[in-house]
């Protein structure tokens, strides 16, 4: 147990507008959804298509996240001593899919892997358009959160175990597996549920990469979208399913997705 | 997140909503007209009531017009929402509908066309290409006026279209076909104008769709915008962009 912090009273003020801020959006979702008619709305079978794909898009979309986030979280995480321009530039760019409005990130996957992309028109086959463009679309803007957040619990980890390990002549695959994985493995975990759900609510560069078919690359935000088009009802209902599952599995984490606390 | 933030923002659009201004009973037209104008217009209309309003503003300096484009149904709901639109112009009767608007008058037809990218490589030539699955075809969703459209006109031909995305709005459509992401896509005739160069167009046979426009507020400077938009000099600069004359 932590010793109690002290709090200036004067910055609940700010800290509730805050938080109203964040909540009373969603709170207006919860009291505008037509809760009789949920059932109905929410057994229509384009519902469970859209949230089919989305789930298991998501899935993949974490799956290779994993694989190539967190390789690429230790390089960031032992850059140290590298010179400071190289350093900071891969910091830069793996941080860039954050601040990019993802119409903007969809556009540039069109432009590299579109059928006149600069790799897209060597492709014997096509990407835009197929469900793995819409994992693709999911991974660029996810997989920061993953790096980011494994890359912090990274830091955090004490490297003396890894030098005992290596005086005791473990290889360095061998440590990195044996080691340093499961010193980090919750901050994996955050990670990988942070990246889960960004991906989950992914719609610009989808949208525009990928399109819009229902069962092959429209997924749960984009059908909420063009149901705001016209029955709003069931956009409201679909966004409700949207948001439990979010909320859920951002509960599960508790208070272990902010990067650094992890480990 | 984003349909989050947009329901926050038709929120507080909703809060701050449209004060009608007190209507004069005694108008008198010689005086010059002033104030703002907000106009929710279709994305097919985006270059011409651009045009549209500069040229009223430049006869109207003191006003201000500012315009907003998008897909007719989704600014028919923003509008349903309380957002603070003085005029809206839909590509459909039903969106204009939908809005909830009284009063609207019909102030230009469109008809559909086949947008392919300059070049026509995948050499379409007509709506019986659209069933070849070999193509990628690009359509409005059906929630969306283009798309209702589209989809009424296939069925009238018996064709069905082997369709790989449905877009959000008929401008979407346009930029997959001028990427040459799609081999063709079913786009407004307009819409193929305002893009020429980047795609070519194919003429189909297909029924002229209405556009309306209704005064959402009592405003002065909207009324006179709708005047403008229905005179001989707004029709001229919408029939220039390839509208067709409102019945």
């Amino acid at each position: 147990m932590p010793p109690r912090r002290s709090f200036p009273p004067l910055l609940w003020i700010p800290a509730g507008v805050g938080l109203a801020l964040l909540v009373l959006p969603l709170v207006g979702l919860v009291v505008r959804a037509p809760w009789g008619q949920l059932p109905a709305l929410l057994s229509q079978s384009s519902v469970a298509l859209a949230l089919g794909l989305s789930i298991a898009t998501s899935l993949i979309s974490t799956v290779i996240a994993l694989v190539l986030g967190v390789p690429l979280a230790l390089v960031l995480a032992r850059s140290y001593d590298w010179p400071a321009i190289p350093r900071r530039l891969i910091r830069a760019l793996v941080t860039v899919p954050l601040v990019l409005p993802p119409v903007v990130g969809g556009v540039a996957l069109l432009l590299l892997l579109g059928r006149r992309g600069l790799i897209g028109q060597f492709l014997p086959f096509q990407i835009p358009f197929t469900p793995a463009a819409v994992v693709i679309a999911q991974v660029f803007v996810a997989m920061p959160f993953l790096v980011l957040s494994v890359e912090g619990a990274l830091r955090a980890v004490d490297t003396r175990y890894e030098v005992a390990a290596a005086t005791l002549g473990a290889s360095r695959f061998t440590i990195f597996r044996r080691i340093t994985l499961p010193l980090v493995a919750p901050g994996i975990a955050a990670g990988a549920l942070l990246c889960f759900t960004r991906a989950l609510g992914e719609f610009g560069a989808t949208i525009t990469f990928a399109g819009s078919f229902p069962g092959r690359t429209q997924t749960l935000p984009i059908a909420t979208y063009l149901q705001l088009q016209t029955d709003p009802d069931a956009a409201i209902a679909l966004s409700l399913v949207l948001m439990l599952v979010s909320v859920v599995v951002l509960v599960s984490l508790r208070d272990r997705w902010v990067p650094g606390v992890t480990a | 997140m984003r349909l989050l933030a947009a329901l926050l923002l038709l929120a507080l659009a909703g809060c701050s909503g449209p004060s009608p201004t007190p209507s004069t009973t005694d108008f008198d037209p010689v005086s010059p007209l002033s104030g703002e104008v907000t106009v929710f217009a279709a994305a097919s209309l985006t270059e011409t009531f651009e045009r549209i309003a500069r040229v009223f503003m430049q006869e109207n300096p003191d006003v201000t017009v500012t315009l907003s484009f998008g897909g007719s149904s989704g600014l028919a709901t923003q509008i349903a929402e309380g957002a603070p639109a003085d005029v809206f112009a839909a590509a459909s009767p039903t969106t204009m509908q939908a809005s909830g608007a009284t009063g609207a008058q019909n102030f230009a037809t469109n008809v559909l066309e086949i947008a392919v990218p300059a070049g026509n490589e995948a050499g379409v030539t007509g709506l019986d290409d659209f069933a070849n699955a070999d193509l990628a075809i690009a359509l409005c969703a059906v929630e969306v006026p283009c798309g209702a459209a589209s989809d009424t006109l296939f069925k009238q031909k018996a064709i069905t279209p082997s369709v790989d995305t449905y877009e959000q709005d008929v401008r979407a459509v346009l930029t997959k076909v001028e990427l040459g992401e799609v081999d063709a896509g079913l786009v407004y005739s307009t819409d193929v104008e305002a893009a020429a160069g980047a795609v070519q167009g194919i003429e189909v046979d297909s029924a002229a769709v209405d556009y309306p426009i209704a005064q959402l507020t009592d405003n002065e400077a909207a009324a006179a915008f709708i005047a403008f938009v229905l005179s001989e000099k707004g029709q001229k600069m919408l029939a220039a962009a390839g509208f067709g004359a409102a019945a």
